[in-house]
Order: C-alpha cells, then sequence, then structure tokens
C-alpha cells in the first residue's frame, strides 16, 4: 500500500460506482436486445421457422405400386413380376470394405464392372443406405451366398420385382418391353406417379396401357433425421397397384403360327371379325424382351440392329408391303358396287392386258392366258387381266375411295404404338407427294396390288374382317379386360367401329362366294389347305420384290432368296359365319397358295377346332 | 457494519460477522450468489440430459465436472483476497509461461494448438489466463492514481494485450475475445476517461481492415456467414440457420423437454456444448430462455453488488470484471445462436457440456465470494 496516500479512496469508489451502473445499464440493453431477438425468432417468425422445422424432418418417400399383370384370352402369363436378387452392402456396417469384397468375390462372382458400379453408386450414397453390388443373382449364388452370410455383416441379398417376359420371344412384337425410365419418358409423364418408378413401358402393349398397368404410387410420410435415416413412418397412403390386363391374344395360336414360318420371316395377323379382337399378331423373327428390361448391353443390341433378318422389326405393324392380288377381292366388290362391272361380265385374258392406243402389254401371271374370265373365275384364279380391266374401267379415283372404306391407306387405330399407314395411292396423292400427274397404267398396276400400294399385315387382317363380317371395320383390340385385383371390377376394352355402306348385299355375296372357290374351287389358287371340317374363305397373294423388266422372265430359281417374292394369304373362316380372320405375309416365301396359305390354316384348325 | 467484532488474522478462518449467512459462513460462501448458480447448473444438465440425445453418462460427466468445478469454487471462496492480490503477479507471470510453452510445444486439437500436456492431465492455459489477466489489471491498477494516466494506460494495453494475442494466435479468438474484455472492463471499472474509450473505439475500427488481414480463413468464413448466413446453407451457414430454425419453432412454450425436431434428429449441430441454448428455446421456447435469462441476470446482479460492496479497489475491479466477463460468456453464447454474433467459439456459461470452462467460472465465482466473505469491517 506504498502508493495508497495518493490515492483518493472515495473519489475512486464513486467512479467504480458510476461505471458499474454503465455497465449493469448496458448489461440490461443487451439482455434486452437479446430477447427482443427471441421475440423476434419465436414470436414474430414463429409460423415461418415451424415450416422450416417440418420441412427439415419430414420426408415424402413415394412407395411405387405394383405391375400389372399380362395375360393371354385363355389366362396364360405373358408378362409378370419375378422376384430378382441382388447382393448389396451398407457401407455403415462394414469394418473393411476391401476386405469384405475380395471375401465376398470368393462366394459369387464379381466382375470389374459390378465393382466400378459400386463404387460409383457408393461416392452418391449415404452409408447406411445399401448399395447393390451384384445384380440379378442365380438361385445357385443367392444359395451359396445364404450358406456363408454369417461372415458377411452388412452384406445382404435384397429382392425386388422386375419385369419378367416368360415366353421370351413368342409375343415379343406384341407385349413389347418395359426399360429404365429415360430422360425423353420423364418429359412426357406425370412425373409425381413415377416417384419410386424405376421402369416404363417402352413398347407395344406395355406402352399402350402404361396407365393402367402401373397403377397409382402411394406416399409415406417419413420422419428423418439429419442424415436422412428414416426415424419413423408418420402417415402411409399405400400405392394402388396396376390393373392386370387380358388380352384377346391366343397364345396357342401364336405359337401355331411361329412354328409354321419355321425359319421364314413374315407376319401374320388373326383377328376375330365379330369385334375386332386380334388372336394372334406375329412378326418374325422376334426378340427376347427381357433383354431390354435392365438395360441391353451394346453389343446385344448391335447384334439385333445388325442382323439381316430384323428382329426388332415389327411387321405387323410397320412392315408395308403390297398386297398384291390378295386386294382383288377388294376392288372386284368395289366394281361390282360401283356399278362398273357385273357378276356376269366377262373379259378375256390372253395372258396380256393392253391399254388402248399403248404399246406397253400388262402380263397376267400366266403367261398363256386364262380365257374368259368372270369376277368369280378370276378371284378364284387370280387373273390379273380382268382385274388390269376392271382397274382401268373404274379409274383411280373410285378405287381408292372404295378401298380406302376398308381402311387402306390409313392406320387402322390398334391399340399399339408405332403402326404405319400403308399406302393408299391417288390422284391427289400423287401429286402432292410425287408432283407428277397420275398416269393410267398405274391405276392397272394398282388393281393387282402392285405399284405405290403398300398395305401392312394388320391393315389386310383389319380389311379381311371387315369384309367378313359384311362391313363393319373394326379397329383391332389386342387388350380385352382391365382386372382389378382389389375390387374385382373388370373393364373390357371395346373396338372403335364404323360402317361400310353397303349398295347390294347380294354383290358381297358374289365375291366371298369367289373367296370361297378359291380354297374350294377346283382350279383355286390356295385348294392345298381345303378343310373338311369348316369352310374357308380366302385370297392369296404375292407381292414382287423384284421387278421384272418387260421382256424377260421371272425364274424362282436364279432370284436370290432375299429378292424373291413375298406370299401373302387373307382368309377368314367359318366361311359363312366367320369367327376367325387371317392376314399374312411370308417374306420371300414365293406363292401365296403354297406357303403362306398352310399357315393361316393352322391357326384356323386350332382356333375352330381344339379347345383351349 | 453495525455490529463490528474483531477480525481473525488468518485469511482461512471464518471472519464474516454477518449472521445471514448462517452455517456456510464457515465456508465462505454467498448463499444467493451460490443459490443462482446452482439454480443454472440444475437447469443446464436438465438441458443437456436432453441435448446429448438421453445420454444419462454424458450428463454424469457433467455432473462430476460440476462437482470438481464446484470445488475450486470452495477452494478459492477460502483465499483471502488480500492473499491473492500478493499472489497475483505470480499467477500471471505462470500464465505468460504456459502460454508461451503451449505455442512452442503445445498439443494440437481441431486445429488449433492450445493444450498443455502436463504428463497428469491435459490443461488448457488460456483458461487460467481468464483470471490472471483481470487480477494483473486489478492489481496494477489498484496501486495506482485514478483514473489512469497515460502511461498506466500503455502498461495496462500490455498487460492485456500480450497474452490475448498469443491465445488469438493458438487459434482460438473465442477464448482471446473473452480474456481481452476481462481486463478492459477493470481498465473501465477503474474510471478510464470517456475520450480515452472513444479514441480506442476509433482506432479499433480503423484497425478492422488489418484485423481481417491477419484473420484466419475459417475466421474471415464465421464472419461472412454470419453477416449472410444463407450464402451457404450447406456448409459453414448451416449451424446458424439450423439454430435459428430450432430457436424459432420452439415458440413461446417451445415442443416440450425431449421433444425438439431440431435437437433430437440431429439437426442442430454442436447441440450439446456451443449450442445448447438453441436446444432450450426449442424444447421450452420464450419462456425457457427468460427463466434461464433470468437466472444469469440474478447472478449478473449480485456480481456486481458484491463488487460494489467490495472494501478495496483491488477486489472491486476484479469482482466487477468477472461478473462482467460472465456477462460476456452469456451474451456472445446466445448473440451467437441466435444469429445476433458471428460463430465463436463461446460456451453458455455453465450449461454448455465441456469441462475447462465450467472450472474457471465457478473458479472466478469462488473468487467474488471470497471477496464478499472476506470484508473487513470499517466504518
Amino acid at each position: 500500500m506504498a502508493q495508497a496516500q495518493f490515492k483518493d479512496h472515495i473519489r475512486e469508489g464513486q467512479l467504480f460506482i458510476s461505471r458499474a451502473i454503465f455497465a449493469a445499464v448496458l448489461v440490461l440493453l443487451l439482455l434486452g436486445g437479446l430477447v427482443g431477438r427471441l421475440v423476434y425468432l419465436q414470436v414474430v417468425s414463429h409460423e415461418h421457422f415451424t415450416t422450416l422445422s417440418r420441412d427439415n424432418r419430414v420426408k415424402v418417400v413415394p412407395v411405387p405400386p405394383t405391375r400389372g399383370q399380362i395375360y393371354d384370352r385363355n389366362g396364360l402369363l405373358l408378362a409378370g413380376n419375378r422376384p430378382a436378387y441382388s447382393l448389396e452392402i451398407t457401407p455403415e456396417q462394414v469394418k473393411d470394405l476391401d476386405a469384405t469384397l475380395a471375401q465376398l468375390a470368393q462366394v459369387v462372382d464379381i466382375s470389374e464392372d459390378d465393382l466400378e458400379r459400386f463404387h460409383k453408386l457408393r461416392r452418391r450414397q449415404r452409408r447406411f443406405e445399401s448399395i447393390p453390388v451384384r445384380l440379378q443373382l442365380t438361385a445357385e449364388e443367392a444359395a451359396a451366398f445364404a450358406v456363408e452370410r454369417h461372415r458377411f455383416p452388412g452384406v445382404d441379398i435384397a429382392a425386388r420385382l422386375i419385369r419378367h417376359y416368360p415366353l421370351g420371344a413368342e409375343a415379343a412384337h406384341v407385349l413389347g418391353y418395359v426399360g429404365r425410365i429415360s430422360r425423353a419418358d420423364l418429359e412426357r409423364i406425370d412425373q409425381s406417379q413415377y416417384a419410386g418408378t424405376t421402369h416404363i413401358g417402352k413398347l407395344g402393349i406395355e406402352k399402350t396401357y402404361e396407365e393402367q398397368l402401373h397403377g397409382r404410387v402411394g406416399l409415406e410420410r417419413v420422419e428423418v433425421n439429419a442424415l436422412g435415416r428414416t426415424v419413423r413412418v408418420l402417415e402411409s397412403q399405400p400405392p394402388i397397384p396396376g390393373r392386370d390386363l387380358r388380352l384377346n391374344l391366343d397364345l396357342r395360336l401364336q405359337e401355331a403360327a411361329l412354328e409354321a414360318f419355321g425359319d421364314r420371316s413374315g407376319a401374320l395377323v388373326a383377328m376375330d371379325p365379330r369385334d375386332g379382337s386380334v388372336l394372334a399378331m406375329v412378326s418374325k423373327p422376334g426378340f427376347d424382351p427381357n433383354l431390354f428390361v435392365e438395360g441391353i448391353s451394346v453389343k446385344a443390341y448391335q447384334a439385333l440392329q445388325h442382323d439381316i433378318d430384323k428382329p426388332l422389326y415389327n411387321r405387323a405393324l410397320r412392315g408395308q408391303y403390297p398386297p398384291g392380288s390378295t386386294v382383288k377381292p377388294f376392288i372386284g366388290l368395289g366394281g361390282l358396287e360401283t356399278g362398273v362391272t357385273g357378276a356376269r361380265s366377262v373379259t378375256y385374258c390372253p395372258g396380256y392386258y393392253q391399254l388402248p392406243n399403248h404399246e406397253h402389254k400388262y402380263r397376267d401371271w400366266k403367261k398363256t392366258g386364262h380365257g374368259p374370265m368372270n369376277l368369280d373365275a378370276s378371284i378364284t384364279q387370280s387373273c390379273d387381266v380382268y382385274f388390269y380391266q376392271l382397274a382401268h374401267e373404274m379409274g383411280v379415283d373410285r378405287l381408292s375411295t372404295f378401298l380406302a372404306q376398308f381402311g387402306f391407306g390409313e392406320p387402322t387405330g390398334v391399340d399399339l404404338t408405332g403402326e404405319l399407314p400403308g399406302l393408299l395411292p391417288s390422284r391427289e396423292w400423287k401429286r402432292a407427294r410425287k408432283r407428277q400427274p397420275w398416269y393410267p397404267g398405274e391405276t392397272l398396276i394398282m388393281g393387282i396390288g402392285q405399284g405405290y400400294f403398300l398395305t401392312t399385315p394388320m391393315q389386310l387382317a383389319a380389311a379381311t374382317a371387315a369384309f367378313a363380317n359384311g362391313g363393319a371395320f373394326h379397329s383391332p383390340r389386342v387388350g380385352a379386360e382391365l382386372l382389378d385385383k382389389e375390387t374385382g371390377l373388370h373393364e373390357a376394352m371395346m373396338a372403335d367401329s364404323r360402317s361400310i355402306p353397303i349398295k347390294d348385299a347380294g354383290n358381297w355375296k358374289t365375291v366371298s362366294e369367289a373367296m370361297l372357290h378359291v380354297v374350294e374351287g377346283a382350279r383355286g389358287t390356295a385348294r392345298i389347305i381345303r378343310s373338311d371340317a369348316y369352310h374357308i374363305a380366302g385370297k392369296t397373294g404375292t407381292a414382287q420384290v423384284f421387278s421384272v423388266a418387260q421382256e424377260e422372265e421371272y425364274d424362282e430359281a436364279t432370284v436370290a432368296e432375299r429378292l424373291r417374292d413375298h406370299a401373302l394369304f387373307i382368309g377368314y373362316a367359318p366361311a359363312e359365319a366367320p369367327r376367325i380372320a387371317v392376314a399374312v405375309v411370308v417374306e420371300n416365301g414365293g406363292h401365296g397358295g403354297s406357303v403362306a396359305a398352310p399357315i393361316v390354316k393352322r391357326i384356323m384348325d386350332i382356333y375352330l377346332q381344339e379347345q383351349p | 457494519m453495525l455490529n463490528p467484532t474483531p477480525r481473525s488474522p488468518s485469511g482461512l478462518t471464518p471472519s464474516n460477522p454477518n449472521r445471514r449467512l448462517g452455517p456456510l459462513a464457515v465456508f465462505h460462501l454467498d448463499l444467493p450468489l451460490l443459490f443462482g448458480l446452482l439454480l443454472l447448473c440444475g437447469l443446464g444438465l436438465l438441458v443437456l440430459y436432453s441435448a446429448s440425445g438421453e445420454n444419462l453418462p454424458q450428463v454424469e460427466r457433467q455432473l462430476v465436472r460440476l462437482g470438481m468445478a464446484f470445488a475450486a469454487m470452495l477452494l478459492l471462496a477460502q483465499i483471502n483476497p488480500a492473499t491473492l492480490r500478493r499472489w497475483t503477479p505470480a499467477v500471471f507471470g505462470l500464465g505468460l509461461i504456459m502460454l508461451t510453452a503451449v505455442l512452442v510445444a503445445g498439443e494440437i486439437g481441431k486445429g488449433a494448438q492450445r493444450w498443455l500436456n502436463l504428463g497428469v492431465f491435459r490443461f488448457q492455459p488460456s483458461e487460467l489466463v481468464k483470471l490472471a489477466v483481470p487480477m494483473m489489471v486489478a492489481w496494477y491498477l489498484a496501486e495506482r492514481p485514478l483514473p489512469p494516466n497515460a502511461r498506466t494506460l500503455v502498461v495496462t494495453a500490455l498487460i492485456i494485450a500480450v497474452p490475448a494475442l498469443m491465445i488469438a494466435k493458438q487459434p482460438d479468438l473465442g477464448t482471446a475475445l473473452l480474456v481481452a474484455s476481462a481486463g478492459i472492463f477493470a481498465l473501465f471499472l477503474a474510471g478510464i476517461r470517456w475520450r480515452v474509450i472513444l479514441g480506442a473505439l476509433i482506432a479499433a475500427g480503423a484497425a478492422l481492415p488489418v484485423v481481417w488481414y491477419l484473420m484466419h480463413d475459417y475466421q474471415r468464413q464465421r464472419v461472412l456467414t454470419f453477416l449472410n448466413p444463407e450464402s451457404d446453407p450447406l456448409g459453414s451457414g448451416y449451424h446458424i440457420i439450423q439454430s435459428k430454425i430450432a430457436i424459432g419453432s420452439g415458440g413461446i412454450y417451445g415442443k416440450g423437454w425431449l421433444n425438439g425436431t431440431q435437437s433430437q434428429l440431429d439437426f442442430l449441430p454442436e447441440r450439446h456444448t456451443d449450442f445448447i441454448f438453441a436446444v432450450l428455446s426449442e424444447e421450452f421456447g420464450l419462456a425457457g430462455a427468460l427463466v434461464l435469462l433470468a437466472v444469469n441476470l440474478f447472478i449478473i446482479y449480485r456480481g456486481l453488488y458484491i463488487a460494489a460492496r467490495a472494501q478495496d479497489t483491488y477486489s472491486r475491479l476484479l469482482a466487477g470484471a468477472l461478473t462482467l466477463v460472465f456477462f460476456v460468456y452469456l451474451f456472445v453464447n446466445t448473440g451467437m445462436v441466435t444469429g445476433l454474433l458471428p460463430v465463436v467459439g463461446v460456451p453458455l456459461p455453465l450449461v454448455s457440456y465441456g469441462g475447462t470452462s465450467l472450472v474457471t467460472l465457478l473458479a472466478g465465482f469462488g473468487i467474488l465470494m471470497s471477496i464478499h466473505t472476506h470484508r473487513k469491517l470499517l466504518a
């Protein structure tokens, strides 16, 4: 206290008190500011922060619905959901990841690709989420792992449903397939409905009925912690599974047709003329749709793409072939209905036809000629000259207009995507597309289904069905009904229909009798398929792939296989009350009568004579 | 004062005649202050149980630390302020030596060099310095005419700046701030002239760019984040955003004990240490926060009261400085958690989980109690 005498203790005390009071006031002010802040946060902005807090902890997790299954008309499973097993690792539960992977590789095959995908996913996912290290384990591999499982904490087998097509290629072109949702898919779908769904219908029935098969997404509101791990489920709204779809397709016919085609390529469509049901739709060769479900490898895809037989090409819907002589019954009917010809009118066939004042000879397939021909004989024997004459007399406009009534030149409206419209030539079409006038010669070759005229097998079948049932054109329907598993409700799908105007039912009868004679007549071009059990009406056709020069002859032996004519046949049965109408194209098959017609016969035999 | 009795010569024997202290007088404890501290610690344990995720062992560990801290308080309460004053230069010198040792041979934890390993236990010298600096300033100023003259100011500034800068160098900005403020409060209470204060504030403002230049990147980031937390919602802004959500969503009455979603689902980082105030505010709402602030305010009031009643300049300055440092703890922490101040690593006094600051704080309150209970009864 040496310096104490220099200090004024009382003044120091007072100074201290005043400073302490100042400090106390400052403390109160600052705490007041703090309280103000708390009031702002907890009272004024309470709502805002409550929302933020809820957004933090409550997450809505989509629960994808199970996709509906697809059956044929007899209840055979065509597309189902199969559990697929994958080996998954939860990194959080694994002490030494590399060692575990190495040991796992001794139990199941793990490729470099698997490892690469695993490590890629691992960087993106949270440590407590399981990451697949191997997809699609075989049953043996799953069993092998199950035995060793105790050695691998944090490694598990996970099962999920993947789309499976048990019949492989048999109905591939009808069913189409599902595949992983692509960016393009995302742009056209309701994304909220697909939250949590990985696959979507890409083609065929799977695409057409995507909405019905997919179902409706379910939701779970879950409470999550800061790491995103679910703590508990707050609310759950289960998904509505997709509806099952029963098709009109009869798999027996499908299989029989494929078998009957043998090694040949081509397409066949069978319909029930009474309602437009598609009983069979074959495009050969096919492909295994299962390849596409989990993403096809580049190599496998290229193999399919570069296959000379084009297995990915849907010939039934997109194959555009000249109808050849199969169009003759329709043109014959047109001649009768427009009054251009009569059932008894006779044209002499010398083996060729010449337009007045023209040199050019339009040849009949029979060099020596058929002699005098009426409509019945010319359909039965497929005389070309009669139809050159008839087409010439009708003219392109009436021809085109009449044929359009049977759906030629426009999509049939079948419930499948990607259908092509074929081509029904007309004066207007030629002016618009070719910027050329219509030449009379073109009318002639149109009369025998050649030239610009193109049809798809689907169009031919629909037209045949419309003729068979006496004038009701039904848009072909592959899907029959939707079944709701939960409610048990069925929803049948009706075909769009329109009527073809009829002038005289007798004209239709004339043509149908002629078609019966094609099979049952002594000189019918398809007499080899005559059946004792029921009557088949039909028409053969041959479509040129390769055009033969004026003075040359077409020699089957010298023309390369792939340039040979396509064989066609359309038909329906029983002729008096048709229940099935079929159109078939056998590529490079040669003659319609010998190659195409027997396939149709097989189908009809099974459909009409065998119980499912 | 109305009832003078002869004082025992020993600083360790009961000397306070104030009978209101009753049987505790023998331990030199100030009952109101003790009551406030126990209340705060009890409240803290309650919140800690929730903030730790109902981790009882963690609460027990905190309880053990509290026991040790209260023991330190009891010990310091027994030391006569006169004795403490004699030891002050030695304690300050020891503090400086240890700070130097830390900078030379300290252990690194969380990117900063703060710990001194004494073999038996690890020790943070900066905690000792938190007490040593206000002691030293009080000691120095007590012997000089007040208000301090220019020379005194320069020396005082050095006493404050040298240890504060050494701690800032570790780097531990929060502690440096607390140490510096403890010294500055002592100086302020000593009656430093307003014009000097004003001058210092202007100088500090001018020095801001220099400080900015000297700061570590993470410190600069904290300041930037403070100014605009939403600029980095997943990085350094995350703490403050989540803390504000916790507090704001608590509302007036809170979500209930153990029911804070921000706290219990891990959205709130550092929730049992620096951000425990957000847990309290979320679960007990504005009401709970006001209770906590009221208890703290009572402790501060009692501290300032003790300082005002102290009988010599040393005791007065020391008691006042320690009390105001306690307030700085409180305000910096709550200000940070509510987003009023940048994120500085300062715990909520006596509530946040952690041992070192507990011991220092309660030791400081031990000194306050000693000052109050060892008063000489002068007329």
